[in-house]
């Protein structure tokens, strides 16, 4: 099938950037997403255009690198789907593609598709995490865990840490994928000690990094590729009121 | 926790949205609730306004706790909005909405929109200083029947209440469910008809209060 795409481009972070339309022939329905767009670099390589940038890395959705908002949707128009596991069969001959970055303030643009997102590893290092001591390893199944909290907290470890969630919310706000991680630890054991202050540092650490607020919008849960409900800002929220009686320190 | 904290952080503003949100949710019910006795005839709403103007002391404790949770509302609401527009400073050239409502994203239009109607309806009920001119019952009570009836009998008080009304729809219709979601009372068994009960709460009370102007321009049930 043929198609028009009308990608985002951008030489670096100064630029101002704009849509530039190419022309995408003879693709397969059964190619990827980005298989398509290896398809067009090639043909733009060999226009002396160069190619566009776009981030990607396991292709099989489970490291979520690739980010690209297809039109209006990041990730694309298939629920619960990365960018590298969409298929050409999800588009018609003839069909226009928009191609954008994730836009957050948050994510400057590197160069054409591709985003910094080391904001997200920040919000991680502000408190997305549990200490252990050093020591001895201690026994697998030592701490008993309902299977109801294992299953909860599984369903919230299942983000990839793309990012969409972000791209999709009218307020730029990176609210599930900070729930999905106090979520997750709050409802094991091992997080459940540092789960007051985890919460407050890292929804601190998130209006510092320029995301927005919560406005209980819903787009990220449409957006994530994981299928993250926002149960888990409800239950972050819930965090929250409860961390408040424990009196909270900036910083150490 | 200090308070400091709580009026910088993410969730602590939106707490205090949620929690002057409800206040004013309470008193929008309670005030639709009085308005019904309109229905009672002169009699039933005259006597209505007389009780309330007995409790004055306490009225007046009522009238600056909604002053502050309006106030509040409208602080942390103007700063929310302001921090969500930059954190998306290029727009996007397509953006769908799959899930979120008109609603939902124009809360600060409706706000503001409210906001004026609040301080148009104060001019006009409260201080009398906009509408027909009205008598005074014993003392200096106004016969809010009167009041009222006059005022809907012109289709430009009549249509600006119905305006404001559908405003408030709006505004509910997304506020309501989101004041279960902010203070944590959601999860995935609820998720899923939060939002239709906010919607049928919103059209509940907006149409309990649009039945008044629209009955009485149109000469039903209340002559
Ligand atoms: C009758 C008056 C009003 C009622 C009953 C009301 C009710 C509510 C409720 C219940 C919420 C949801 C709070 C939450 O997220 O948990 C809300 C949100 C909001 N209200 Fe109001 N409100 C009123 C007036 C106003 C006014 C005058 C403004 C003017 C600025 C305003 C602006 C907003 C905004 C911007 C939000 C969304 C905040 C966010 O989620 O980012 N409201 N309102
Ligand atoms: S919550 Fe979903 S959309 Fe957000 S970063 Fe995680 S996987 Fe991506
Ligand atoms: S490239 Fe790894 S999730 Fe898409």
């Amino acid at each position: 099938m043929d198609l028009t795409l009308h990608v985002w481009r951008q030489k670096g972070p100064k630029d101002k950037g704009k849509l530039a339309t190419y022309k995408a022939t003879d693709i397969s329905p059964d190619m990827s997403f980005l298989e398509m767009m290896d398809v067009v670099n090639e043909g733009l390589i060999k226009q002396g255009i160069e190619p566009v940038a776009f981030d990607h890395d396991c292709r099989e959705g489970i490291c979520g690198t690739c980010s690209q908002v297809i039109n209006g949707d990041p990730h694309g128009p298939q629920a619960k789907t990365t960018v590298c596991q969409l298929h050409m069969r999800q588009f018609k001959d003839g069909d226009e593609i928009y191609i954008e970055p994730w836009r957050s303030r948050a994510f400057p643009v590197i160069r054409d598709l591709v985003v910094d997102r080391s904001a997200m590893d920040r919000l991680i290092q502000a408190g997305g995490y549990v200490s252990v001591s050093t020591g001895g390893v201690p026994d697998a199944n030592a701490i008993l865990i309902p299977k109801d909290d294992a299953e909860t907290a599984m369903d919230a470890a299942e983000c990839i840490g793309c990012g969409a969630c972000v791209a999709a919310c009218p307020n730029g706000s990176a609210m599930l994928f900070v729930a999905s991680k106090v979520g997750q630890l709050a409802k094991l054991p091992q997080g459940r000690a540092e789960a007051a202050r985890r919460v407050c540092t890292m929804t601190d650490a998130m209006i510092e990094e320029g995301f927005g607020n919560c406005s209980n919008h819903y787009d990220c849960e449409a957006a994530c590729p994981k299928g993250i409900s926002v149960k888990f800002i409800a239950q972050l929220n819930r965090e929250y009121i409860m961390a408040l009686p424990k009196g909270y320190k900036e910083k150490e | 926790m200090p308070l400091k904290h709580l009026i910088r952080s993410a969730v602590g503003r939106k707490l205090f949205m949620a929690a002057t949100g409800f206040i004013l949710f309470g008193f929008v019910v309670a005030h639709l609730l009085g308005n019904l006795s309109i229905y009672l005839g002169a009699d039933g709403i005259n006597a209505y306004a007389r009780h309330l103007h007995q409790l004055e002391p306490l009225l007046w404790v009522f009238r600056l706790g909604l002053l502050a949770a309006v106030g509040l509302h409208v602080l942390f609401g103007i700063i929310l909005t302001l921090e969500n527009r930059s954190a998306r400073p290029v727009a996007y050239k397509r953006k769908k909405h799959p899930r979120s409502s008109l609603a939902g994203r124009t809360m600060i239009y409706s706000g503001l929109l409210l906001a004026t109607f609040i301080g148009l309806h104060l001019l006009h009920f409260t201080f009398r200083t906009i509408g027909p001119q009205i008598e005074m019952l014993n003392g200096d009570m106004p016969n809010v029947f009167r009041m009222i009836v006059d005022s809907f009998r012109q289709a430009g008080y009549a249509l600006t209440y119905v305006a404001a009304m559908t405003v408030l729809f709006f505004h509910i219709s997304h506020g309501f469910a989101s004041l279960f979601q902010t203070s944590g009372i959601n999860n995935e068994v609820t998720l899923p008809w939060l939002g239709r009960l906010s919607r049928t709460v919103a059209i509940i009370l907006a149409a309990g209060f649009v039945s008044i102007p629209v009955l009485i321009f149109f000469g039903l049930v209340i002559k």
